[in-house]
């Protein structure tokens, strides 16, 4: 049987790894190529490595950075940040990168979404959703450039109409829960599974490993990302890098990888 | 050792099986063209993306011939990997072009409508870790891999093989599919070995060893 992917986000920011909350103050973790090495040695289901400048910045992603990357990573890795041209993602997926995710682009160009779905194949196009609760209802809206922007669109139909787009994955990135390591949105997520038929990644929130296993079998996502989990240890979020073992992730998700 | 040769024909990543063979002291070189191929001990024929564009881009790009001609005639060793792996079938149901037709049988989409209950939901394509089981422990290309050995997948077709001989490794995925298949010199793994830490480097080690 096929067990949930449990998967490391990294956060790039002026070449570093970082680490956010809420989106906002990202602290310096550590050299990325560092800790993908680590990450390698772990096992790692998959990485996401998200440069959070490239698209307020408006500029290209750093290609040499994610050739690096990308070149000492012995598991699929998922880029986003600042894509969104197909020659771009033809650039990446040339420098070695499995995936690519877009979320700004994703909403001020839907159209993005179907061309690169046919080029490239859907599996290989994740469509990022930045979810924040909106001030003064109790709903949520899909906000964009690390969430310095609204949209106003509201996340079910959103996530509906890029996966009649041709997106092959949806990441769900919760910003309010970022860094703050207190568990899932497990109802928004909920309701998204509930609403499409392609693979979901429930990100923002995860604070222990139990998290995981909660998401997973509650909210239904086909994989858990996390950033602080994976950086952090202790309570006072010492920087050590890890990730659970393939006995404890078979005890957590409660899957028998012997069948 | 002398050189595997990873084919480029537009329709996979070519740069992940380099860096992982780099990473285990094997030499390749990536073939954009025919004509690198004069000198090769091996092949690796990736390959992501749609069955009959790829059929197309290999013709496009004069491959066709010469591979065939490698693999039949001189017996070089080659392995396709996810696509790379479905083209060796007579043909597919994700299009209407013929395959290479090197081990018989033909590529098929995930059915899951004969399926009584599953456990949890079945999406397609079938993405993420997955356990190979060899049908044989004598399989050269699954020596010394620990176990249970698992391997990234991400496809939504799968191979069905016409002898049953043919099969080298089981996966299952709401039903038992073949993963991994084998005639003679060909080898073909649905998996992405590049992209499974130690369990695919030990398997392209045992492939570049053979």
């Amino acid at each position: 049987m096929l067990r949930a992917r449990v998967i490391p986000c990294l956060l790039l920011h002026k070449r570093g790894l970082v680490k956010t909350v809420k989106f906002k103050n990202p602290r310096y973790i550590g050299d990325p190529i560092n800790a993908v090495r680590i990450f390698n040695e772990k096992e790692v289901d998959e990485l996401v490595v998200l440069d959070i400048d490239a698209t307020t910045q408006g500029r290209e992603p750093d290609y040499s950075q994610i050739e690096d990357i990308v070149s000492e990573a012995f598991m699929p890795v998922c880029y986003g940040g600042g894509v969104s041209t197909v020659s771009q993602m033809r650039k990446l997926f040339h420098i070695g990168v499995e995936k690519i995710s877009i979320s700004s682009a994703a909403v001020q160009r839907p159209a993005l979404i179907t061309e690169a779905a046919n080029i490239f194949g859907r599996q290989s196009i994740v469509v990022t959703l930045d979810i924040k609760r909106t001030i003064f209802k109790r709903n949520y809206q899909v906000v964009i450039k690390n969430a310095s922007q609204k949209t106003g669109l509201n996340p079910l139909k959103f996530a509906k109409q890029v996966v009649k787009l041709g997106a092959g994955e949806l990441l769900i990135n919760n910003v309010d829960l970022d860094g703050t390591m207190r568990g899932y949105d497990l109802p928004l997520l909920k309701n998204i599974t509930d609403s499409v038929e392609i693979p979901v990644i429930a990100l923002g929130g995860a604070g222990s490993i139990q998290d995981l296993g909660l998401v997973i079998q509650k909210a239904g996502v086909s994989a858990a990302a996390a950033g602080s989990l994976f950086v952090y240890h202790g309570k006072h979020k010492a920087v050590l890098i890890n990730y659970p073992t393939e006995y404890e992730l078979k005890e957590i998700l409660g899957v028998s990888f012997h069948e | 050792m002398s050189n595997i040769a990873i084919i480029d024909y537009g329709m996979g990543n070519c740069k992940s099986v380099v860096n992982m063979l780099r990473k285990i002291g094997v030499g390749s070189i990536i073939a954009s063209e025919p004509s690198a191929l004069s000198n090769v001990c091996k092949i690796i024929l990736p390959g992501v993306g749609a069955f009959d564009n790829a059929m197309k881009r290999l013709q496009e790009k004069k491959f066709l011939e010469p591979l065939k001609n490698l693999i039949v005639n001189k017996n070089v060793p080659i392995l396709g990997i996810c696509l790379g792996m479905q083209l060796f079938a007579d043909k597919s149901e994700e299009g209407v072009l013929p395959g290479l037709g090197l081990i018989p049988g033909e590529v098929k989409h995930f059915d899951f409508t004969e399926l009584k209950s599953t456990p949890s939901r079945l999406l397609i394509p079938h993405m993420g870790w997955n356990i190979v089981k060899p049908t044989s422990k004598k399989n050269p290309l699954f020596q010394n891999i620990s176990t249970p050995m698992r391997f990234y997948f991400v496809h939504s077709f799968h191979f069905v093989c016409k002898n049953p001989e043919n099969i080298i490794g089981i996966t299952n995925y709401g039903y038992n599919f073949p993963s991994a298949i084998k005639k003679g010199n060909i080898y073909g793994v649905q998996f992405h070995p590049e992209k499974s830490h130690k369990f695919g480097m030990q398997l392209l080690k045992n492939f570049a060893e053979l």
